[in-house]
């Protein structure tokens, strides 16, 4: 059957149906089906969120102070980011303002943590669909160090000896028979693409990328005491500050400083030296495959973070751009109020929940939630074994927010492209530099490669926000603040009795809303809108699929039994299942008595 | 199959020297709390054993587990996933996807029969048949019962598989349930916290690469070398405490100068982890350093015992010891059930001593 969505793209379920279950390398559990035709491209597509975990719940009834806690382990990759947006909710409903200086450490950790992540995605969960590490034992060292300071003329580890050890450890691996976490890839799959020295040395960075990234996090557990998982505060960051005084070695100090400048130097370098230029490498070689722009070039939105000065979040004091593109206008970015009942709804018509109505959409501050796992007449199997979904029925943990009625990409991309439209001087300047040095038209960004290309110079883009934030702080510790909390509203005996409150921010993987209620104290109702939900989306009562479906749309397979180019292209996104599932009341109660003002 | 390499094949083919193996082995004992008696039982077993398969499934989870095991400083984790076990599945870091991934679990499982080790990093939910975690078209805890049905032991990593952690939190609304209430004929181990610290992870996996046997174990299963004290025990802004010396109030002079943050709601005094001693991440710092209390990640339940600012109370000045010893019996009787299962175990029952020194063997 053919059927075409209101979003644009034609929907085909006729041809030989493939499912991938588990989608691998990603953070929770995912499940994907395609319909592929006679030639092996990708007709329909169906993505479904396999778990759920009932955090909003549970936070009922706690004290709000608590509830970063709680958010945060909503998800360890993305750690601190549900943290900082549910402090910035807090804050915001109780009427709480943060000191210049917990402004600019919750600034250097958020962006520490995409700085993190984006690299950890790039190398450990994304890498392996481009790069095929068995083809490097093919490689010539020589070749590769060739290649090395060609693409990174600055990054020291270079010489054909050490390219060489690296692929004497790996054919050792390799020939143990013990194929660790390369077993049954499919490394002779044409859809790999590159010569034998771009995957060694790709292979050598995951390695090194392995190695760096648990210094990256340093400056979390410098600030935070931990990673993953730092300790946030309602009012500030707990740490103190004590640059002159006796007890300093108890507070942030000098050393603490200097180890956090000295990382801050470390992922400058790391990105700048090898991340940038590994994916101008591999790109370079897959400059023809630019599949996978799926919503991008027509729907993508960004709440915008990394506030300039502490408390203001108007868009133009935003580091990370804030706004919505829709119908592929560019020329237009609209702006985007998080608060307005008409702008963010979710829909449950295909997700395993019940509105009671068919066809209704609810603000979070509204989000009424009841459970219902229930499936389509079409499926293939049982309830607890599915062969074949039915995406016609409800099939995903996952809900389907929209914005103004529109399904939206969310991510690094959008961001960019946001940015891009709205003239961002230093995202402008880095796009059009990628563009120029891969020798691509500006229509390549809205692509798998782009959403991999942007996450890149995000990731350089903090890198230099990070050191900016140091230097401000130091600046502001030098001109005699060392405050870094404000205690005034502490006590539950100062705040109002009914108040609510929105924290945003924008995590690795997008636009990122905790939605709270308080009343006597206590949190009355919570709600998270997340990245993975917006691009994880199932289809919504208007058949508009959402941006992990549109992505993988007429996409050839070179092997529909492997499915490298569906990997490839949901990786791409960076998905977080554990963050996207939503909430629901154990007895099927309406879970909030809030009501839209 | 080519003879599978052993950690000291793949040490001297790194180009480290008889010499420094054997000061790696030494480095190792006095790591593990261990005499110089056993740093030559350390280097034959490093000489000797092929690496271990590993099969790490993942339920309910937040990866936190993963995250942390992956910031591991001494091993450096790719030394553990290259060298010293074989990890053969897991999804959060396996290439292979779908159908390919199934079959690695499966081949897995066949080849090594009662000789791998099962990693859990978070945990199944029971209510709505089990499909609040489905993978592979399946309830999750079939896939958790298939694996540990042939396991030589299980780790239990982190709170969400040793305790239940932030989902089974009040009023658990998916029945999420720690894997020891689901696998009741098998060893396990847990390593709890919210996440457990990166070398404590892979110092237990090492400890059992190495001694070729559990680590012993405390009554609630967690091994005694890590988990044997309490934050509070080894603080090192414990003499702020004996002083009477606190922080009063967030961001206040006191907080400045890192006195004790015990009325600021500090958990180090109930909380069982080496975060004061090994701390975290290359032992950069750990909470209470940075200027937070402990929220006690690593204890059971954690999440139920009020707020993460609310003083301990039945925590007196100078009686500390006796009160919160009470405080671990309480919550060793709850997994008395457990226990009494994982005594039937031979190869446990010899790790079965008590650690908590106050607590009777019979609680």
């Amino acid at each position: 059957m053919v059927v075409q969505t209101p979003n644009g793209f034609e929907l085909d379920n006729s041809g030989r149906r493939i499912v991938v279950d588990p989608v691998t390398r990603i953070e929770g559990h995912m499940r994907c089906e395609v319909n592929v035709d006679e030639n092996g491209v990708i007709r329909n597509a169906v993505s479904t969120g396999t778990m759920w975990r009932g955090l909003e719940v549970i936070l009922k009834g706690r004290d709000p102070r608590d509830a970063w806690a709680f958010t945060e382990r909503i998800c360890g990759v993305c750690t601190g980011t549900h943290a900082l947006t549910s402090v910035r909710a807090v804050e915001d409903a109780l009427g709480i303002t943060i000191p210049d200086n917990a402004n600019s450490i919750r600034n250097i950790m958020q962006l520490n943590l995409q700085i993190h992540d984006h690299i950890v995605h790039f190398y450990h969960l994304h890498a392996l669909d481009w790069v095929n590490p068995v083809n490097a034992l093919r490689a010539d060292p020589k070749a590769t160090s060739e290649l090395q300071q060609t693409v990174g003329p600055n990054h020291p580890l270079s010489s054909p000896g050490y390219f060489r050890d690296v692929q004497n450890r790996l054919k050792q691996f390799v020939e143990s028979g013990q194929l660790g976490l390369f077993k049954n890839g499919y490394w002779d799959n044409p859809a790999y693409r590159l010569p034998p020295e771009a995957d060694l040395m790709a292979v050598t960075h995951y390695l090194e990328a392995l190695d760096l990234q648990r210094e990256v996090v340093k400056i979390h557990t410098i600030f935070g005491g931990k990673n993953p998982h730092p300790n946030w505060l309602v009012g500030g960051v707990p740490c103190p500050i004590n640059m002159h005084s006796t007890g300093a070695v108890g507070a942030i100090n000098m050393e603490r400083l200097n180890q956090v400048s000295t990382i801050i130097q470390l992922c400058q370098d790391f990105v700048r030296n090898v991340y940038i230029p590994d994916v101008v490498a591999i790109g370079g070689f897959y400059r023809d495959w630019l599949y996978g722009g799926g919503l991008s070039s027509q729907a993508v939105l960004a709440y915008g973070d990394i506030p300039e000065h502490a408390n203001n979040f108007d868009a133009d004091q935003l580091h990370l751009p804030r706004g919505a593109i829709i119908n592929g206008n560019l020329d237009e970015v609209h702006d985007v109020d998080v608060r307005d009942p008409e702008q963010i709804q979710e829909f449950v018509d295909h997700s395993w929940y019940d509105y009671g109505e068919p066809g209704r959409g609810l603000h979070p501050w509204d989000g009424v939630t009841e459970a219902r796992f229930e499936l389509g007449a079409n499926t293939v199997g049982s309830r607890t074994n599915i062969e074949n979904i039915d995406e016609a029925a409800k099939y995903s943990w996952i809900k389907a927010p929209r914005w103004r009625g529109h399904a939206m990409e969310v991510g690094p991309l959008a961001r960019y492209i946001i940015g891009y439209a709205k003239g961002h001087d230093q995202i402008t300047d880095q796009i059009k530099g990628l563009l120029r040095t891969m020798d691509l038209p500006v229509e390549a960004l809205f692509s798998t490669l782009g959403r991999t290309a942007a996450r890149a110079l995000e990731a350089e883009y903090c890198a230099d926000l990070q050191r900016y934030f140091f230097d401000k702080l130091v600046t502001n510790i030098r001109n005699g603040d060392e405050s870094t909390a404000n205690i005034e509203k502490w006590e539950p005996s100062s705040w109002p009795k009914q108040a609510r409150g929105v924290g945003m921010t924008e995590a690795p993987r997008g636009a990122l809303g905790h939605w709270v209620s308080i009343a006597d104290g206590r949190i009355e109702n919570y709600q998270c809108v997340v990245p993975t939900t917006w691009n994880g989306s199932p289809r919504d009562a208007k058949g508009n699929i959402g941006a992990f479906e549109a992505s993988l749309m007429n996409t050839p397979m070179e092997r529909p039994d492997e499915p490298v180019e569906i990997l490839r292209t949901l990786h791409s996104f960076d998905p977080c299942l554990a963050c996207s599932t939503h909430v629901m009341s154990p007895d099927g109660d309406e879970l909030t008595t809030v009501k839209v003002r | 199959m080519k003879p599978r390499e052993t950690f000291y094949d793949v040490m001297r083919r790194q180009g480290i020297t008889r010499r420094s193996f054997m000061k790696y082995c030494s480095l190792t004992a006095s790591a593990l709390g261990l005499g110089p008696a056993f740093v030559p039982k350390i280097a034959h077993a490093m000489e000797t054993k092929p690496r271990t398969p590993v099969i790490w499934l993942h339920g309910l989870e937040c990866t936190c587990c993963s995250e942390s095991f992956i910031r591991s400083a001494h091993p450096l984790v790719k030394d553990v996933v290259l060298s010293m076990i074989s990890l053969d599945y897991d999804d959060t870091l396996m290439a292979a996807a779908g159908h390919a991934a199934e079959r690695a679990l499966e081949e897995t499982i066949e080849q090594y029969r009662g000789n791998y080790i099962l990693a859990v990093e978070g945990n199944p939910p029971l209510n709505e048949d089990g499909m609040f975690c489905i993978t592979g078209g399946k309830p999750f805890v079939e896939k958790l019962r298939h694996a540990a049905k042939d396991a030589k032991a299980i780790i239990s990593w982190g709170a969400c598989a040793s305790y239940g952690c932030v989902q089974a939190a009040y009023p658990n609304p998916t029945q999420a349930t720690p894997v020891h209430k689901v696998i009741t004929d098998k060893p396990i181990i847990k390593v709890p916290g919210c996440p457990p610290i990166a070398e404590v992870m892979t110092g237990v996996i090492t400890y059992m690469l190495t001694f070729d046997r559990l680590p012993e174990l405390d009554r609630q299963g967690r091994p005694a070398m890590f988990y044997g004290q309490r934050i509070h025990d080894k603080c090192y802004r414990r003499p702020h405490f004996d002083a009477g010396q606190f922080v009063e109030a967030w961001d206040d002079e006191n907080a400045r100068k890192g006195y004790c943050l015990y009325k600021m709601g500090c958990k180090g005094p109930t909380t069982y982890n080496a975060c004061s001693t090994i701390r975290w991440n290359e032992g950069v710092s750990f909470p209470i350093q940075s200027g937070h209390g402990c929220i006690g990640c690593s204890e059971d339940g954690f999440w139920d015992q009020g707020s993460f600012y609310d003083r301990v109370t039945d925590l007196t000045q100078f009686g500390v010891e006796s009160n919160a010893d009470k405080i671990g019996m309480t919550a060793a009787a709850g997994v008395g059930g457990a226990v009494a299962l994982h005594a039937a175990v031979s190869a446990l029952k010899a790790a079965q001593r008590k650690t908590q020194n106050d607590v009777s063997e019979e609680a």
